[in-house]
């Protein structure tokens, strides 16, 4: 039982100035893709002027295609990578190569990213493999199977290993008993891993800009290079139109999670 | 995996009456058995049978191996040594899953994203068992174990009692052969886990089953079980009935750990007829019955349960008190405990010693009651004692 | 054998797939790096020349070897742009990680003090500006940051400033954009340590007649201090190799190893150049980083 909090002034305004830092930028951000007006300065009224230019810049709509189609091919392998990677790490016990295993799955986590980038674009051009859609998907997967496995294996350590044991106790084999108990207690924790993996995909500008091809940028790089240019309105509305993307996954993502799990125990998404 | 056992892919299999024992033998045969985790022997040797249709406890303090050794029973633990015969089978290294005995955890492990009725399914549904003869069963299960009308409740939906139901009821569908029970009350507060205690036994009557409950609490054991299996740093201390484990215990160990008890050590003295003479320390010369068994050393120890202590004012009198030499000591009473049904007197001895008594409290004014520091006669008869070696 | 390893032989054949992709797309990418960076720089397609070919035989294999140059480490130690780059990105990272830790434990402090209910809902607060896009989130400030941008409109309506202040290119705004950027990844670790912190310790602290900044300081911090290594160091490897914040937001006169590299990779073409200079950042934070690794491998253990 935790009692009453015993908040402070000095709580609340910490509170308060945070969020307010973590949540004015894109405020205004999103505000402003709805402003009639190209100088920032001024504010114009409102208007849907940028998402129609937005809609006829060919390649931005190309590129978010791209994007779009690797966040969800990446999140989909990344998922199933991690999972798998996950019960090897909380059910497997001991096995030779563990600590290799479990190195290289912690690793990607905080590893700068230019480095991943790199190395990958060197093992495609010595592989001599046409650089584009699947290249960066095999990049994304790469880093993104790590978050998955990091989520789902919390998720299956703070599992009561006792269930297990009673599935097979009710007559269950072990491959049985992970598939009628396990598998659908951590099934929010697998919904959670893949949106994270869908949404570092669809962020991705450093790996991405290694190993894609000519031909085939993906939405952050063409915004980057829209960025390096200055501000521009078109660029405000793409941004809300990721962020609102992005808010309705989790929508979605969360909804599924309080269906499947029974317990209301969410998975934290980190 | 030598002699697998096989699969139970029909609940008729693992019914009453399948692979039973001949008669005579028991259902369960330990033999031996021991289990070692890193350098800790957690099992040590353990053998012991058990009949088809008792009430087994195993009682232990925590870290004794009562509970590794039901997990050996359940196929979670394989021994190092040792064999388990169910109905004449090695089933020592078969799977969980291979066996026809099931268990209720001590958390009950009720499967969250289940309800009530598809936790209660479970085991029934691995075993192949045709559909309508699921839903019979299940409604049998939950009329037997009184859930009817939370069929349909996820296990978070209910109390403590009533999981407590769900896990008895899921781990009995099956219908096994050895229903093992791993502290099945523990989470349960004393009043709830007193009527269950009584459900237990009763159903265990009725079914004719064999239950093996793990328990560190003796009162339950005392109260559920036809007999008890004591354990103490992975060896069994002592198998007997409740009475005869207080009654007659094997050792000091046994006698301190099951109920209260007066401890005297001293010296055997001389045997008159079937009574021994012992001079001990604090208690001065207390004669006692002679054990069943002989006890061979000189150094021995004197046990008296509270309860068969007696206290009064003047010495007993009398010939019934001359006639079976009553031991009678000298005190002062040192502390009153008052425990409701009983008042626990310590009582200083003249010789020495400290001296409890438990004295029932048989009417509802206290004027028998004694006071702190009067000066009283604790006396009790040679066969209220129990000679242990020392 | 016991439940868990009767459980535990299913479940390492999980491993074989997650590990054959790990030892293809990770490990050996990295012995390219390796290999490169020990590499002449050539100007080809790809433009570097291969050391070693595993088809022409043993002998080409030693005097491959013998060619291995540590040419382009020298060429990283001696030039001063890469030193430079170093320090730079070591100071901007100690830098920014301090900020982060002052910032975000009053936060993470607050929302583990919010009744229960709330605490729930501060934390999908923290988090669900960590989905939006990273690219955005420093665009976002690029908008507020700029010369007729939020900021200076405002100062300039307070009269706090009497003509507009150059905040893009400059530290300040690269420190805001790192901060604004990294502060989820400081909280969330600090919260999960505050909020699992007993509140009967800061009550017994008070009880023996410890005021309240005493409390904080002898109690709730020493505990909260797994919390403060674990955002530390997530804050802290990552910032060292950042790439995009230094690039949008800061000057271009010194730049972070990170940004090096992309230089040299992407404008420079110097492959193996640019793959030393990984190798370089690596080694800098291997040690942070297997501090991490240790750090996450013992948290996740402890759920078991």
């Amino acid at each position: 039982m935790r009692k009453i909090s015993r908040l402070s002034r000095f709580n609340i305004a910490s509170l308060t100035l945070g969020l307010a830092f973590l949540y004015l930028p894109i405020l205004i951000l999103v505000i402003y893709s709805f402003n009639a007006s190209r100088l920032v300065t001024v504010w114009g009224g409102w208007s849907l002027r940028w998402y129609q230019e937005l809609f006829s810049d060919r390649a931005m709509i190309e590129a978010a295609w791209m994007s779009l189609r690797v966040a969800i091919s990446s999140a989909t392998i990344a998922t199933l990578l991690g999972t798998l990677a996950a019960v090897a790490l909380s059910r497997g016990e001991r096995f030779r190569g563990r600590t290799l295993f479990s190195g290289m799955l912690y690793a990607p986590l905080v590893m700068p990213e230019v480095i991943a980038g790199l190395s990958l674009l060197l093992l495609f051009v010595a592989l001599n493999a046409e650089r584009g859609f699947w290249t960066v998907t095999i990049a994304h997967t790469t880093l993104t199977m790590c978050f998955v496995a990091v989520v789902v294996q919390s998720r299956l350590g703070s599992l009561d290993r006792s269930l297990e044991e009673a599935a097979m106790d009710l007559g269950c084999d072990p491959v049985r008993a992970f598939l009628a108990v396990t598998l659908p207690l951590i099934v929010p924790a697998i919904v959670a891993g893949w949106m994270l993996a869908f949404t570092l995909s669809l962020d991705d500008l450093v790996i991405a800009s290694f190993t894609t091809g000519p031909g085939s940028a993906t939405l952050p790089i063409r915004i980057y290079s829209e960025v390096r240019l200055g501000v521009k309105p078109e660029i405000n509305a793409i941004c809300t139109l990721v962020i609102g993307l992005i808010a309705v996954v989790i929508v979605i993502a969360s909804l599924a999670s309080k269906l499947s799990s029974s317990q209301g125990e969410s998975a934290a998404p980190l | 995996m030598t002699d697998k056992l096989p699969r139970t892919n029909a609940t008729a299999k693992a019914a009453r009456g399948d692979a039973h024992p001949a008669a005579g033998e028991p259902l369960l045969r330990i033999e031996g058995v021991a289990k070692t985790f890193g350098t800790f022997r957690a099992v040590d040797g353990v053998s012991l049978d058990i009949k088809a249709g008792e009430f087994f406890a195993l009682l232990g303090p925590s870290g004794c191996g009562k509970t590794t050794l039901l997990r050996m029973l359940a196929g979670f633990e394989a021994p190092d040594e040792g064999r388990i015969l169910l109905g004449g089978k090695d089933i020592a290294q078969a799977l969980p899953h291979e066996r026809p005995i099931n268990m209720m955890f001590q958390n009950y492990a009720l499967f969250p994203h289940l309800a009530v009725r598809d936790n209660i399914a479970f085991g029934l549904k691995r075993a192949g068992m045709a559909r309508g003869e699921i839903a019979t069963r299940v409604a049998e299960m939950v009329a037997l174990v009184k859930l009817e009308g939370l069929e349909k409740r996820k296990p978070d939906q209910l109390s403590g009692g009533q999981r407590q139901r769900v896990a008895l009821a899921r781990a009995l569908a099956r219908r096994p052969q050895l229903l093992l029970l791993d502290e099945p009350l523990a989470a349960l507060d004393k009043k709830l886990r007193e009527n269950t205690q009584g459900e237990l036994m009763e159903l265990q009557r009725r079914l004719g089953m064999t239950f093996i409950i793990v328990t560190h609490d003796q009162e339950e054991a005392m109260t559920m079980a036809s007999r008890i299996g004591v354990m103490r740093d992975g060896k069994l201390a002592q198998v007997a009935s409740p009475r005869e484990l207080y009654e007659a215990p094997h050792s000091r160990w046994i006698a301190e750990f099951v109920g209260d008890v007066n401890l005297f050590d001293g010296e055997f003295k001389l045997r008159d007829g079937h009574q021994l003479v012992i001079a001990t320390q604090g208690a001065g010369t207390l004669v006692v019955a002679e054990p069943r068994e002989r006890v061979g050393e000189s150094h021995l120890s004197v046990a008296i349960r509270p309860e068969k202590v007696k206290l009064s004012r003047r010495g007993p009198v009398g010939e019934i008190g001359h006639a079976v030499a009553i031991n009678s000591l000298d005190g002062v009473i040192a502390d009153i405990c008052y425990l409701g049904g009983t008042t626990t007197y310590k009582v200083k001895l003249d010789a020495g010693g400290m001296m409890q008594a438990a004295v029932a409290n048989s009417a509802r004014l206290d004027i028998d009651a004694y006071s702190l520091n009067q000066h009283v006669v604790a006396w009790f008869t040679p066969d209220d004692c129990v000679v242990l070696p020392s | 054998m016991s439940a868990r390893r009767i459980f535990a032989r299913p479940a390492r054949l999980a491993a074989i797939m997650p590990y054959v992709w790990m030892v293809l797309f990770f490990l050996v990418p990295f012995g390219f790096v390796l290999k490169i960076s020990l590499s002449q720089t050539a100007i080809a397609q790809p433009p570097y020349e291969p050391v070693f070919d595993l088809t022409q035989g043993w002998e080409a294999l030693k005097a491959a070897f013998a060619a291995l140059s540590v040419d382009n480490f020298r060429l990283l130690a001696s030039d001063d742009i890469y030193m430079f780059a170093y320090v730079r990105s070591l100071t901007v990272a100690v830098t920014a990680t301090a900020l982060l830790l002052l910032i975000g434990y009053p936060i993470a402090y607050g929302m583990a003090r919010l009744p229960t209910r709330w605490q729930a809902v501060a934390m999908v607060l923290v988090i669900v500006p960590f989905w939006t896009s990273f690219l955005i989130r420093i665009y976002a400030w690029i908008n507020i940051l700029q010369h007729d941008g939020l900021l200076n409109q405002i100062l300039l309506a307070l009269h706090l400033v009497s003509q507009p202040v150059v905040w893009l290119s400059t530290d300040s705004a690269m420190y805001i954009g790192i901060v604004y950027s990294y502060l989820p990844f400081m909280i969330l670790p600090l919260y999960a340590t505050l909020a699992k912190m007993e509140p009967v310790l800061e009550e017994a602290a008070s009880d023996l007649g410890a005021p309240p900044w005493q409390v904080f300081w002898l109690v709730t911090f020493p505990l909260s201090l797994p919390g403060v290594g674990a955002g530390v160091l997530l804050c802290f490897i990552p910032i060292v190799g950042e790439f995009v914040i230094p690039d949008l937001l800061a000057g271009s006169n010194s730049l972070m190893i990170g940004q090096t590299l992309w230089l040299e990779f992407f404008t420079n073409k110097d492959w193996p150049v640019a793959s030393a200079a990984a190798i370089v950042l690596l080694v800098v934070l291997l040690a942070p980083l297997l501090l991490y690794e240790r750090l996450q491998k013992r948290q996740l253990e402890q759920g078991r």
